[in-house]
């Protein structure tokens, strides 16, 4: 049958034109209203976008971890925002009891402070990423492990199981207390504003109306999270770990007949993964201040969100997503109504599974047999 | 229809436990707090059973069904409030015409888009909320018209009947408003696969909790109070009345489930792939068992938002939505008798005797000695405790095998095989 013969609506149909338009519709709404208050402030604009690149760089942290565990075992592994909780909060320990931040200029007070600071931060950080892993790589082994080969959906309620544990149990009175902790930034905050140049804002003073402010978080928390994302990239394509942990992703039975350990892998990828949800739970805190047990639900959802939204399973995919969830996050927040933005997550999710289920880079998924 | 004894014995038990209740509630040997735990057990049953079947029935693991209880809960409530605070018949009058064209809009978009062959799903789904938008528009301004002779009608009627009556349609009504919003959300998550299926209707639920505690300001529902908490809902469910609902749910469920229909939802379940293969229409059966099911959780809605006269968006927090999934569990997948028992275990046990028993601190261990539970059975014995239980009513009769017994029969029976042989 060409062109010719068929019908209006077989054309409407066939080119899927009711759905498009639907979307151009909604697409057009979206523009239209945030382009309206965008141009009737844009100086606030700008500054959503700056938040939103922020949150977006934690989010992506956050989701690498979700779409390397759901790349290799196929498993949304909900306790994965309670490991991001609890890096924050091993971090918030780390600063305010032990001053591990400050251990660099105790131990040696000549060094100049800047550097102090710098390898006083990078430590507590690596504090967070260490007991992160092993916290994953316990779980993995009590929880996940005896149900390998249980159909998926048990696995699941397993991970939901252990999220409401690590949650709970943290909101123990003897744990991390049920209440909200003022987090303690490892280093002084230094916020400075746009307007014709960059200038810096002096503590306590007010920024000049119309101007876009940053801090140095945001930097800090761009730079870590693109030093990450380089390092764990360098793991995944060159070295060999990286390697067997393709081959495992891509077929288990075939990688333990090439003399893969899948089962260490597997530990290996979990490790990973929450050692990044753990950088991102002290950027998170430091960002937004505040520590409480239930901190690591929504960043948490909202980051496997972004990993669906990517494509879920790829690195790249997982790192444009919560870029883009960080976006809409704020523009959402800032424009429509401030709870709205964890609505909005999940209508992006909807739309996403409706318009493209395999999301922006994902692949079709093979049938596994 | 014959009855066997151990369904009779089924009957008499279940309804001298109702009548036991009834009359201890009456004369006062069981207190109002005792009371109302039964009723939440009630209540609660019938939310997991709604949740057995989409997920240990029909295999579809939903984490929305609280979404849908909230649901159903707050339009009940906004129905009864409106008649029993303002004194007319608004809500009940505008929810109705809504639900029923609502329905009607999903009706026909549904025939027209079988119609249409090879309609992609983006476009169905847009045809539905453009169809189902339109429908509720008109049944608003269709039920704002209607409004004043049903009020005069209603008032002219005993007014302890009018309320019964009001109430009753509420409870319904929020029943089939949820079975409908479960069917347009079930439309795009329903194909996907379990897990994805899992986390979209957690979605759901966290968004129907932030559209609740925005309920004054965002949707414009000023006597729902958003986070502030709805207050001054008449208390008109009783005892009598969640028997009456749980009962009916059960014969619902069991004639349901010991159908052919029932079957194939089993079925699906099983083995998606093999069903399909017995001409078996896989996304009906989901669709079905999904809105089935959230139709009874909106039910149940209703039912809880009488019970206490107060509704507050954070009971529908996501968190909750732990307990009808622990009970289905622990009741075992697939198994009617198991999640009553179950239900009113939670109830009774946990939020009763626990409550009153341990000391004040029990209540932060509460939520890590449920998931540890979780973790061991899922562990050691996955199917649930009561797995393939069925109390005699609700067991499945398979039909026996023909034993022929008399001497003719066993001749024809020969007869029968050796003809079958000579071919």
């Amino acid at each position: 049958m060409n062109d010719e013969q068929m019908t209006l609506m077989q054309r409407i149909i066939k080119g899927k034109w009711i759905g498009k338009g639907f979307l151009a519709l909604l697409a057009l709404a979206i523009i239209w209203w945030v382009g309206g208050k965008a141009v009737q402030s844009p100086s606030l604009f700008f500054q959503q976008i700056i938040n939103g690149i922020q949150l977006g760089f934690v989010y992506a942290l956050i989701a690498l971890g979700y779409t390397m565990v759901y790349g290799i075992v196929r498993l949304i592994n909900f306790a994965h925002g309670d490991v991001f909780m609890f890096g924050a909060f091993v971090s918030y320990f780390s600063i305010a009891l032990f001053q591990l931040h400050l251990w660099p200029v105790r131990t040696f007070p000549t060094i100049p402070p800047i550097i102090g600071i710098v390898i006083g931060t990078i430590s507590v950080i690596l504090l967070s990423m260490v007991s992160c892993a092993i916290l994953a790589m316990t779980i993995e082994k009590i929880a996940y492990k005896p149900l390998r080969d249980a159909p998926r959906i048990s696995a699941l309620i397993t991970a939901i199981g252990v999220s409401f544990f690590l949650e709970y149990f943290g909101a123990l009175p003897f744990v991390f207390t049920p209440n909200f902790i003022t987090y303690k930034r490892p280093f002084e905050i230094v916020t400075w504003y746009i307007q014709g140049g960059i200038h810096r804002l002096e503590a306590g003073a007010e920024a000049p109306p119309g101007s876009v402010i940053f801090s140095n978080v945001l930097i800090i928390i761009i730079l870590v999270a693109i030093l990450l994302v380089i390092g764990l990239n360098y793991i995944v394509r060159r070295t060999k770990i990286g390697k067997a942990m393709r081959a495992t992703a891509y077929d288990k039975p075939t990688s333990r007949l090439m003399g893969i350990n899948v089962d260490s892998i597997i530990t290996t990828t979990f490790a990973i993964g929450a050692s990044l949800a753990g950088a991102a739970g002290v950027l998170y805190a430091t960002a937004y201040p505040q520590v409480v047990f239930w901190m690591g639900i929504i960043p948490g959802l909202k980051s496997f969100v972004a990993a669906v939204l990517g494509g879920i399973g790829s690195i790249p995919g997982a790192f444009v997503g919560a870029l883009i969830m960080g976006q809409a996050e704020v523009i959402s927040a800032g424009y429509i109504s401030t709870p709205m933005r964890d609505a909005v997550a999940f209508t992006i999710l909807i739309l996403v599974l409706l318009i493209r289920p395999t999301g922006i880079f994902g692949e079709p998924e093979r049938e596994k047999a | 229809m014959k009855i066997d004894r151990q369904t009779l014995g089924f009957w008499i038990v279940l309804l001298g436990l109702i009548i036991l209740v009834q009359v201890l509630v009456s004369i006062g040997i069981l207190s109002p707090f005792w009371e109302t735990l039964l009723k939440i057990g009630a209540v609660m049953s019938i939310v997991s059973l709604g949740l057995n079947l989409i997920y240990g029935f029909n295999g579809q693991f939903s984490l929305g069904q609280w979404g849908f209880y909230a649901i159903g809960a707050y339009a009940a409530a906004d129905v009864t409030y409106r008649w029993a605070q303002m004194k007319n018949a608004s809500g009940l009058m505008v929810l109705s015409l809504v639900v029923l064209l609502v329905g009607v809009a999903l009706f026909l978009i549904a025939k027209l888009v079988s119609r249409m062959r090879g309609l992609d799903p983006l476009s169905a789904f847009a045809l539905y909320i453009i169809g189902v938008l339109i429908a509720a528009y008109i049944g608003v301004q269709l039920g704002i018209l209607l409004i004043i002779p049903v009020t005069q009608a209603l008032s002219a009627l005993p007014p302890n009947l009018a309320m019964q009556i009001v109430y009753l349609l509420a409870v319904l009504l929020g029943g089939f408003l949820a079975a409908e919003v479960s069917y347009l959300f079930g439309l795009p998550v329903l194909t996907l696969g379990s897990d994805y299926f899992g986390i979209a209707t957690l979605g759901f639920t966290i968004i129907v909790k932030v559209l609740l505690d925005n309920s004054d300001t965002l949707l414009g529902f000023e006597e729902m109070k958003g986070a502030r908490g709805m207050v001054g809902i008449p208390k008109t469910t009783s005892w009598l009345w969640v028997a009456i609902f749980l009962i009916l749910v059960i014969i619902l469920l069991r004639n349901l489930l010991h159908s052919s229909h029932g079957r194939a939802i089993i079925s699906v379940r099983e083995d998606e792939i093999a069903a399909k293969a017995m001409g078996i229409d896989v996304a009906q059966q989901k669709t079905f068992a999904f809105v089935l099911g959230s139709f009874l959780a909106g039910l149940a809605g209703g039912l809880y938002a009488h019970i206490n006269g107060f509704l507050h968006p954070n009971t529908f927090n996501f968190i909750k939505s732990f307990d009808p999934m622990i009970i289905v569990v622990f009741g075992g997948l697939g198994s009617v008798s198991g999640t009553i028992m179950a239900a009113f275990t939670w109830a009774l046990v946990l939020e009763g005797f626990l409550r009153i028993l341990l000391p004040a601190g029990f209540e932060t261990w509460r939520f890590v000695v449920y998931p540890l539970f979780l973790l061991v059975m899922m562990l050691l014995r996955p199917q649930g405790l009561f797995g393939g239980f069925e109390f005699p009513y609700l067991r499945q009769v398979l039909p026996k095998p023909y034993v022929p017994r008399t001497q003719e029969q066993i001749s024809l029976v020969h007869a029968v095989e050796d003809a079958s042989e000579g071919d």
